[in-house]
């Protein structure tokens, strides 16, 4: 157990003196690997920045019912009781025309405006909470109680949460589609660097073979390089998110500043990172078993 | 310990390396195959080895028939077997120690255990003040010598040489046959390829004459007392 430790250990040893030299060539095929990783996983980083804003911002869908100015208070009533019966709403808020001056007022720092007005300008309101989230269901709710009676206009208010959805749907969709084509790309790097490490690397293979190696002792070395080339161009894709996220959220942070917010991109968690380590180790050990499958059989001693 | 039965090898393209080949060796005996450049000398130790396969007849080596062995038991035959290459095959990217250890690390040893029995080695033939030397540093005779030391490493049962003398010149190749004598004598089992017939006049060992593939009925046959 302690000599197949050992024995492993000094092959991995090998193996990384292997990548780095020549050292600049090593260096430049993990970057190369970090460069391809880290453009989908930067995607991917985005994206779940802008569902968990989509995910605050739209956590109770309504939708507002602007009542006409000249509405006395019995249509006001009537048309309570025919919202408190509808059978798709869930809840109803009243907010009298004069409580909304107010909270115009105390919210928004246009007191003296609103002041200099003669008259209140905005109508009475209910804010309607409608049972299904569904985008198409509130979308046809929001139709139908336009066209009641003493109803000015509806409002669908989280419509362009819904819509910004949708849009990282579609990013998400273009970002897969981008990690299988780089994934492609990183097996394809590590079975070309197996392959040319088997032709240098031929005459050892040959004797060793001659001498009595097992296809599996002479398989292990490429395995271990091209699992390794994978660990630490995944390495390199982390470090390339993370100090990109440092520097937007540094620019961030001056813009949530001037609009008196707090906004900052969340960096990959703990979870997400060791999958990108063991995604990134688990492509290069294909890249160099497909090569190695593919080239070792043909170097037979004769 | 090494039995050949009405073998016969054809090379693609037709080439017949080996005619009707039949004979015995016994295990701890020593025995000498000449013959002239071509006559099929090194085909017959290939098939010893299943580096080559026999087209017909078997090969057995300790019983075991080598000409129909699965390509997953070959390293296994291999491990038995002590071979030296008429070109060395020798690695030249790391030292004379590492050559050596390179059967040892391919059997799973250990370093310190390999230590110990690839120093031996080296000091069998006479190359221990040179094991951090690169190969190509050696000349001729002590690039065969660490070739017999890689093949020996392993403590086979059988030792397989093809031309180990081949370019040397008389005082190494009396070196070399004497490290072999050795051998011979604490019961290895040893097959000897030469075409130089210098090196058998004063030995009184059996040898093996190949002509054109066919075993000739040899008149110095012999075996030894």
């Amino acid at each position: 157990m302690i000599h197949a430790f050992t024995r492993h250990f000094a092959i991995l040893r090998s193996v990384l003196s292997r990548i780095l030299s020549p050292p600049v060539a090593g260096i430049l095929n993990i970057i190369v690997i970090g460069i391809a990783l880290s453009l989908p996983t930067g995607m991917y980083v985005l994206l779940q920045n802008g569902q968990s804003m989509v995910e605050n911002l739209s956590d109770a869908p309504q939708i507002s019912l602007f009542l006409e100015i000249a509405a006395k208070s019995g249509d006001v009533d009537a048309l309570r009781s025919k919202l408190n019966q509808h059978p798709d709403i869930a809840k109803i808020e009243f907010v009298p025309r004069d409580q909304a001056l107010e909270q115009l007022k105390h919210s928004t720092g246009l007191s003296d405006v609103i002041g200099g007005l003669e008259s209140n300008p905005l109508p009475d309101a209910f804010i309607v909470h409608p049972k299904s989230g569904e985008a198409h269901a509130m979308e046809a709710l929001k139709i139908e109680l336009a066209k009641l009676p003493g109803v000015d206009q509806a409002h669908l208010d989280s419509a362009w949460a819904y819509k910004l959805e949708a849009l990282l749907k579609f990013g998400r969709i273009a970002a897969m589609i981008l990690a299988s084509l780089l994934s492609f790309a990183l097996v394809a790097i590590t079975f070309n660097t197996i392959r040319l490490q088997i032709l240098t690397q031929r005459e050892e293979i040959e004797v060793s073979k001659l001498i009595g190696a097992t296809n599996a002792f002479i398989r292990r070395p490429f395995l271990y390089f091209g699992a390794t080339q994978g660990l630490l161009g995944g390495i390199a894709a982390y470090l390339i998110i993370s100090s990109s996220l440092l520097l937007l959220n540094h620019q961030l942070d001056s813009l949530a500043q001037l609009y008196a917010s707090q906004f900052e991109l969340h960096p990959l968690s703990l979870g997400d990172s060791i999958t990108l380590l063991l995604f990134s180790m688990y492509l290069g050990w294909l890249g160099a078993w497909l090569s190695v499958a593919r080239h070792l059989s043909r170097i037979e001693p004769g | 310990m090494i039995s050949f039965s009405q073998v016969n090898k054809r090379y693609p393209g037709g080439y017949q390396a080996l005619k009707n080949v039949s004979f015995n060796i016994a295990e701890g005996e020593m025995v000498f195959l000449t013959g002239h450049s071509g006559a099929g000398k090194s085909t017959l130790l290939k098939l010893i080895a299943a580096i080559e396969r026999p087209n017909s007849g078997s090969v057995l080596v300790n019983n075991q028939n080598v000409g129909v062995l699965k390509e997953r038991a070959l390293p296994y035959l291999r491990r038995n077997l002590g071979i030296i290459f008429q070109d060395h095959k020798l690695l030249f990217d790391r030292s004379v120690y590492d050559n050596v250890m390179l059967p040892l690390q391919i059997c799973g040893f250990d370093h310190r255990e390999g230590a110990k029995r690839v120093r031996a080695s080296l000091d069998k033939v006479g190359l221990l003040n040179r094991e951090k030397s690169n190969p190509i540093s050696l000349s001729g005779g002590e690039q065969q010598r660490l070739c017999i030391a890689r093949a020996i490493v392993n403590r086979p049962a059988i030792l397989l040489a093809d031309e180990p003398t081949g370019n040397l010149d008389v005082d190494y190749a009396k070196e070399i046959m004497d490290i072999f004598k050795s051998f011979h004598q604490v019961g290895v089992t040893l097959l000897i390829s030469t075409h130089d017939t210098n090196v058998l006049q004063d030995r009184n060992v059996r040898v093996l004459s190949l002509k054109q593939g066919e075993l000739q009925p040899a008149m110095n046959e012999s075996r030894l007392p």
